[in-house]
């Protein structure tokens, strides 16, 4: 039901520019900030107009931060989590959709509830597995009492270690896996007719290739939105890579922008850089701005799937 | 060669059998017309020959070989689909050559062999086209084609035409008729239109409720239908049924109490126990009216449907509905009464509890009329 009149309209447009205010005045800030100096940062009541410091305080930002190496780091991150939970989602629905088996629901809802798991729940055994990728089946070994056995027999003690800290690979897979993304590819695979996966077993197309030729390419506008929203989320990603990263080789931008954020520890109670702080927010926000403008077309079709 | 035989062919969803021991012999290069009303089992029996759907027990024979284990692709047949399941991504071209791909064939002779199949359906300019860009009848065309590519021992239809409009539907009707003569390989084609089913079929296989009630030619399932249910679903306008008893030889009573007497028109068999409920079914386009008292039963005229080359007349005995179609044009009232003449080929018995049919021998058409 629309309704068309004239004080509805008015109001419709005052709620949607209250929104756009609430939604922009922080950005503006941020903005305003970064062009100021030290003082005029600091200065009480705020200046609400830009200054002229921005090139400035965004070089000493860039510099403080050491964002060249960050950037290279979280870009690697983003990219490798995007490029991972988009072909395992994409192999998990395809399992859970196509396949009759009795294992379908159970994997389904495994795969649901780790949406009440995120990472934030499980992060202490999450680290304790990155410490040792193979501690898991060590346990394994141990409790079946294989261990014993082993080095009762060769008297060689089985101890296997595989360790993740500081490592691309360490910041990426515990990211990897993925509820949403398994549930958008559902949601699609769902509405792909059955005749069409008939008609490619009549052609003499096994599972793989329907997969490959027929589902990937008819879900283009799913993994563009998929990875949109996985991009932004990784590229965002704070807790995990403070915890997992000591060596500042491998840090990531989201982490080294809270270390340039002044509060009592960082500063000492020295000097509050909020405009360095601010023009490095700005930095950081630039490379997901970029993605989402450049995939906004393919994303809003992916996510109401109108074009089949 | 491509003779399909089935055998004892039974399939169950979680405990309910939906298809009961089916048993058909198709021959190498016949058009078989499966028809029958929606959920009678019938695209269920198309998909396992296709190796869409498991057979739950019984045997599906292709050629030589038992085919029940083995992958559809491996099967040499080829389907056209209701929907016709076209890749939406592929180009009109891709979607024919697609098995052929699939097959590993080299690119340009995969090419080659599309634009010439592509020829035959009429589709040689639209190759480049996606099938989004396609009209109804088009898309039918593309399928079509794809079946075609891969030159199958069979051909299976699964109501390809029940998406299209009336006039594309009778065009597009004679083109698979046309192909199939052409290539001359096994076709089964599913559908619930009786003039579909009448105008393609070598034979009709008439499904109802999981099993086959009739295989025959076209003439044979609309001359001496097997039961009332076949009676009842070819010939259109439909069969009208009258309950009757058996009074003695071809002399029947009718619900009412009045009177049939068929002893010019047909001989009973023996061996029917006197007094046995009986279906009486009547042809409409084997029934004439006239001057009351002048056929086998009189009616009662309710109104009458313009048809152009002729009418379609309701009228009413007692309370049940009987229709006639006749060339010639009379202008009654409603309620008068008529006279019921009965053609050569318009009766039909049929036992009342069964709906078997009664085998009756014809003679030639005398109406003789013998008031009770």
């Amino acid at each position: 039901m629309i309704e068309r009149t004239p004080v509805l309209n008015i109001a419709t447009h005052a709620i949607l520019a209250a929104g756009l205010i609430a939604l922009a005045l922080p950005i503006y800030l941020v903005f305003v900030a970064s062009t100021q100096t030290l003082a005029e940062v600091t200065a009480i009541p705020s200046r609400l107009l830009p200054s002229d410091q921005f090139f400035v305080n965004v070089k000493a930002a860039w510099i403080t931060a050491d964002f060249g190496t960050k950037f290279v780091n979280s870009m690697i991150l983003a990219v490798g989590v995007v490029t991972g939970k988009v072909v395992l989602s994409a192999i998990t629905a395809f399992g859970i959709v196509f396949f009759d088996h009795r294992m379908r629901m159970p994997v389904f809802w495994l795969v649901f509830i780790t949406l009440m798991l995120p990472l934030e729940v499980r992060i202490v055994p999450t680290y304790a597995v990155a410490a040792n990728a193979l501690s898991p089946f060590q346990a394994m070994l141990d409790w079946s009492g294989l261990t014993w056995l082993i080095e009762k027999a060769t008297s060689i003690r089985v101890s296997m270690e595989w360790n993740l800290l500081n490592s691309y690979t360490g910041l990426i897979l515990p990211l990897v896996a993925t509820a949403t993304g398994t549930f958008l590819y559902r949601q699609f695979f769902l509405t792909v007719p059955d005749e069409l996966v008939e008609a490619a077993k009549m052609d003499g197309a096994g599972p793989l290739r329907f997969l490959r030729e027929v589902l990937i390419p008819l879900s283009v506008t799913n993994i563009a939105a998929l990875a949109t929203i996985m991009f932004v989320y990784s590229w965002n990603q704070y807790l995990w890579p403070l915890l997992i990263t000591t060596d500042p080789n491998y840090g990531v931008v989201a982490v080294e922008l809270g270390r340039l954020v002044p509060d009592s520890s960082s500063t000492g109670g020295g000097i509050p850089n909020w405009h360095i702080a601010m023009a490095g927010t700005l930095i950081v926000m630039v490379p997901p701005i970029i993605v989402v403008i450049f995939m906004q077309r393919w994303f809003v079709r992916g996510l109401i799937s109108a074009d089949k | 060669m491509s003779d399909i035989t089935i055998r004892d062919v039974r399939k169950s969803y979680a405990g309910t059998e939906v298809v009961h021991g089916v048993n058909l012999d198709i021959r190498h290069g016949e058009f078989i017309v499966m028809l029958g009303p929606s959920g009678c089992g019938k695209s269920t029996l198309l998909r396992m020959i296709a190796g869409l759907e498991e057979i739950t027990s019984g045997e599906v024979q292709i050629g030589d070989r038992v085919v029940n284990r083995l992958e559809p692709r491996e099967r040499n047949c080829a389907m056209v689909f209701q929907n016709y399941a076209l890749y939406p991504h592929m180009t009109v071209a891709n979607n024919i050559g697609y098995a052929l791909k699939v097959a590993g064939m080299k690119k340009a002779e995969r090419l080659e062999k599309v634009a010439a199949v592509a020829q035959t359906v009429g589709l040689g300019e639209f190759l480049d086209r996606k099938p989004g860009q396609l009209s109804g009848g088009q898309r039918q065309r593309v399928a079509m084609a794809r079946a075609i590519i891969r030159e199958p021992g069979v051909f299976l239809f699964d109501e390809p035409l029940s998406n299209l409009d009336a006039k594309l539907r009778v065009q597009m009707r004679h083109e698979i008729r046309r192909i199939h003569n052409r290539i001359g390989a096994t076709s089964v084609f599913v559908t619930h239109d009786q003039v579909e089913g009448m105008t393609l079929a070598d034979r009709l296989v008439i499904m109802n409720r999981g099993t086959i009630e009739q295989v025959g030619t076209p003439q044979e399932v609309y001359d001496r239908p097997a039961s009332t249910y076949v009676a009842g679903f070819i010939g259109s306008p439909a069969m009208n049924f009258l309950p009757a008893t058996l009074a003695e030889g071809p002399v029947l009573w009718l619900a009412t109490g009045e009177r049939v007497d068929l002893r010019g028109v047909m001989e009973m068999p023996r061996g029917l126990a006197p007094r046995a409920m009986l279906q009486l079914g009547l042809r409409p386009e084997r029934l004439r009216i006239g001057p009351v008292g002048s056929g086998a039963m009189d009616v009662r005229f309710e109104f009458a449907e313009e048809l152009g080359s002729g009418r379609l007349y309701h009228l009413r005995h007692e309370d049940v509905p009987v229709t006639v179609v006749s060339e010639t044009k009379q202008t009654l009232r409603e309620g008068e009464p008529v006279g019921l003449t009965l053609l050569p080929g318009a009766v039909h018995l049929f036992y009342g509890e069964t709906g078997r049919r009664i085998e009756t021998t014809l003679r030639s058409s005398v109406n003789e009329r013998v008031s009770a």
